[in-house]
């Protein structure tokens, strides 16, 4: 059974329709890179998975449990679904390490001593078990960003969205944020990352989609997509992609 | 409970409105005058051992930092000792404008703070001397820019005229409050004739922030004014 | 006005203290009941639906806008009238209480609409529920923001205490007079020396507040003075 599943999402927002009709499944441990020129419903979709937006048509389900129904218990599917901002959203009245701990203690309703141990083993993950008493506006971006995937790492999510991670960022902090997601995905979490890195999407994603104006142009392998696409638009979007962005990443 | 309404109270009520509006009115022009200048020595009275500026300073902090009541009590009970002796509604009307000059002291002066400094560089720079240069371009800058504040002062003071029967229930503080308590003390309608009071009050408030709205958007230039307003 | 006269008010002080621990206490009294209710009614102008939202509003426009004095009368002999008994200093702390919490409303309702959507969205996010995003991450941002706001409204509410004097509380501008009455020639001192405890209590709460704000202090989550 796949991890997720999405059947024929639409959303509009007041004339304009962001969404027409998006469909995707994601297997555990399988990472998915949604590409496509801005404004085309790639925020929009990842918010309305764990349904930060209210979908107008569509249903999605997280393994048999469907997202969508009415009645679903929204808190309990989103402690199980992990979320990365582009502005991070950390919160700026605590620390690094009480920001992770929030939804440890508050959500899952650990233990103070269980919940200190767990957030620092994530702080520690991202390589910031020193800033732990750091607040946000103590910390760079890139440092920020990775607090914020340690909050997310916490929860013990069954899968993360990425929503542009690191369009945010200057780009020398771009780096530290993407090695962080790197690992993740060798580990073998699920993730859906929307972002402009090619790079990062052409070594880590199983699967690349691209999107354009509200519809799923083409899906499949970085192999297939960056070399023979079969949809003409697709590798003229590539190509100017990486000319602005470069490769590297 | 069974509530009265008598229809004569009304013409007295508004006899007691012009009053208030009386203060309100003068108390807040006089301490408009009186307030400017103390904004301005408090800028540009010469720094912080200069004694306007030292003068002025201990005056709005004075004013601001003691009850309007107190002041006053004091100017009407307590200055005859010293041999000057003040109607009622004179006191009244001293007390708020000394009370209102040092709060209007303080937005005048945090309203020709926020003038950018290149301002008055570029006046100095066209050779205007600085009292010209404050005449013709900080002033008015400042004065459009204390509009808020001052509105919101001019609803305090509107209010705060409430206190001047508390000296002397004559009827020369008479205001729209005194008339109240005349009433009520007679025929015992409290709750009506507060009520019906405060309904008068309200409605004053609403004309006036009405009317300051107008004259701020009449006066409004493009590019000068509080972020999120105008522009 | 000499050194003599000033001498005589001496002996008072402790009279004029007791008075002026009334108005602490009317002051405590009225600022707790108005940080609930004020807070209270902050969130239902920002969370509530819209026809809650706008009762709250007309509620905090009301006690806004009528002037303390009527306030204090309305409560003290006005719920007479209808056979409910409260004593003056109730009465004070009752009427100068909701007035403040109009006042406290607003300064609330500004820091609550001041925190960015991003922050309630990373909240929902997690698993949080609506009421726990506002309790734990919209709350907490804005009772900080608030302090400056509140610390305002503190100098201006300890002031108001002494109008309960109208509605015949024995505080310190009342002692002040009954103090007077004995003997005349003290007036004017004794009003002054009441003008110079407020002057020392403003600065003292001021000072004292702005210790907690530094304690509070968040970096990146400054208020506005």
């Amino acid at each position: 059974m796949p991890l997720l599943r999405v059947e024929d999402l639409h959303k509009r927002y007041g004339h304009e329709e962001v969404l027409k009709g998006v469909s995707l499944t994601l297997e555990p441990g399988e990472t998915k890179v949604v590409i496509g020129p801005s404004g085309t419903g790639k925020s929009t979709l990842l918010r309305c998975i764990n349904r930060l937006t209210e979908p107008d048509r569509g249903r999605v389900w997280l393994g048999d449990l469907e997202v969508t129904a009415r009645g679903a218990d929204l808190n309990k599917i989103r402690a199980q679904i992990g979320f990365v901002f582009q502005d991070f959203n950390l919160f700026t009245h605590l620390t690094a390490l009480d920001n992770v701990r929030l939804g440890l203690l508050k959500v899952r309703r650990m233990g103070r001593r269980e919940a200190t141990e767990r957030a620092m083993a994530e702080l520690e993950r991202v390589g910031l078990k020193a800033k732990a008493s750091a607040y946000p506006a103590q910390l760079s971006g890139g440092q920020q960003q990775r607090v914020s995937i340690a909050r997310a790492l916490a929860m013990d999510p069954k899968l993360i969205l990425f929503d542009e991670p690191t369009s945010a960022l200057d780009p020398e902090l771009i780096g530290e944020v993407l090695s962080v997601m790197i690992e993740l995905a060798r580990e073998g979490m699920t993730m859906i990352v929307v972002t402009h890195e090619m790079g990062f999407a052409r070594s880590v994603a199983d699967e690349i989609v691209f999107m354009e104006g509200g519809v799923i142009v083409e899906q499949g392998p970085p192999e297939v997509l960056f070399r023979s696409p079969k949809v003409p638009r697709t590798g003229e979007f590539l190509r100017k992609i990486s000319e602005l962005y470069g490769e590297a990443g | 409970m069974n509530f009265v309404f008598d229809p004569s109270w009304l013409p007295k009520l508004a006899q007691g409105l012009s009053l208030t509006l009386q203060l309100t009115a003068y108390c807040m022009a006089l301490g408009a005058g009186l307030g400017l200048l103390l904004g301005l020595l408090r800028v540009y009275g010469g720094g912080r051992f200069s004694p306007l500026y030292w003068l002025a300073s201990a005056y709005v902090h004075f004013f601001r930092g003691t009850p309007l009541l107190v002041q006053l009590l004091t100017i009407y009970f307590g200055l005859p000792s010293v041999g000057i002796v003040l109607g009622p509604f004179q006191a009244g009307l001293l007390a708020m404008t000394l009370n209102t000059a040092a709060y209007q002291a303080e937005y005048f002066r945090g309203a020709i703070q926020s003038v950018k400094a290149g301002q008055m560089l570029a006046a100095r720079a066209v050779g205007m001397s600085r009292p010209q240069a404050v005449r013709h371009v900080i002033l008015p800058q400042a004065l459009r820019l204390v509009i808020p504040p001052w509105s919101n002062e001019l609803i305090y003071m509107l209010k705060y005229s409430s206190i001047v029967s508390m000296t002397a229930l004559r009827p020369e503080t008479w205001d729209l409050f005194g008339v109240g308590r005349q009433i009520a003390s007679r025929n015992f309608r409290y709750f009506e004739v507060y009520i019906l009071v405060a309904l008068f009050y309200l409605a004053l408030v609403l004309l006036f922030t009405v009317a300051l709205r107008w004259v701020e958007g009449r006066v409004r230039v493009p590019g000068l004014g509080t972020p999120g307003r105008g522009v | 006005m000499d050194l003599e006269t000033w001498a005589k008010v001496v002996p008072e002080l402790p009279k004029l203290l007791q008075g002026l621990l009334v108005n602490v206490e009317i002051l405590l009294g009225l600022i707790s009941l108005g940080f609930v209710v004020g807070v209270g009614a902050a969130l239902l102008e920002v969370y509530a639906p819209r026809p809650v939202g706008f009762l709250a509003s007309a509620y905090t426009w009301f006690f806004r806008g009528v002037p303390e004095i009527v306030l204090l009368f309305l409560f003290y002999f006005g719920f007479d009238q209808f056979g409910i008994k409260i004593s003056a200093f109730l009465a004070a702390v009752l009427a100068l209480g909701f007035r403040s919490s109009a006042y406290q409303a607003q300064i609330f309702r500004g820091a609550l609409l001041s925190i960015p959507a991003g922050q309630v969205m990373a909240a929902r996010a997690l698993g949080l529920s609506r009421l726990g995003a506002i309790r734990y991450v919209v709350l907490p941002q804005a009772l900080r923001l608030s302090l400056a706001g509140w610390s305002n409204e503190f100098s201006s509410v300890l002031k108001d205490t002494t109008l309960a004097w109208g509605i015949g509380v024995v505080e310190v501008t009342r002692q002040a007079s009954y103090i007077r009455a004995t003997d005349f020639t003290l007036t004017l001192p004794l009003y002054l020396t009441v003008a110079l405890l407020f002057l020392v209590l403003t600065y003292a709460g001021n000072f004292a507040i702005g210790m907690a704000e530094k304690r509070l202090r968040v970096p990146g989550l400054e208020g506005r003075r």
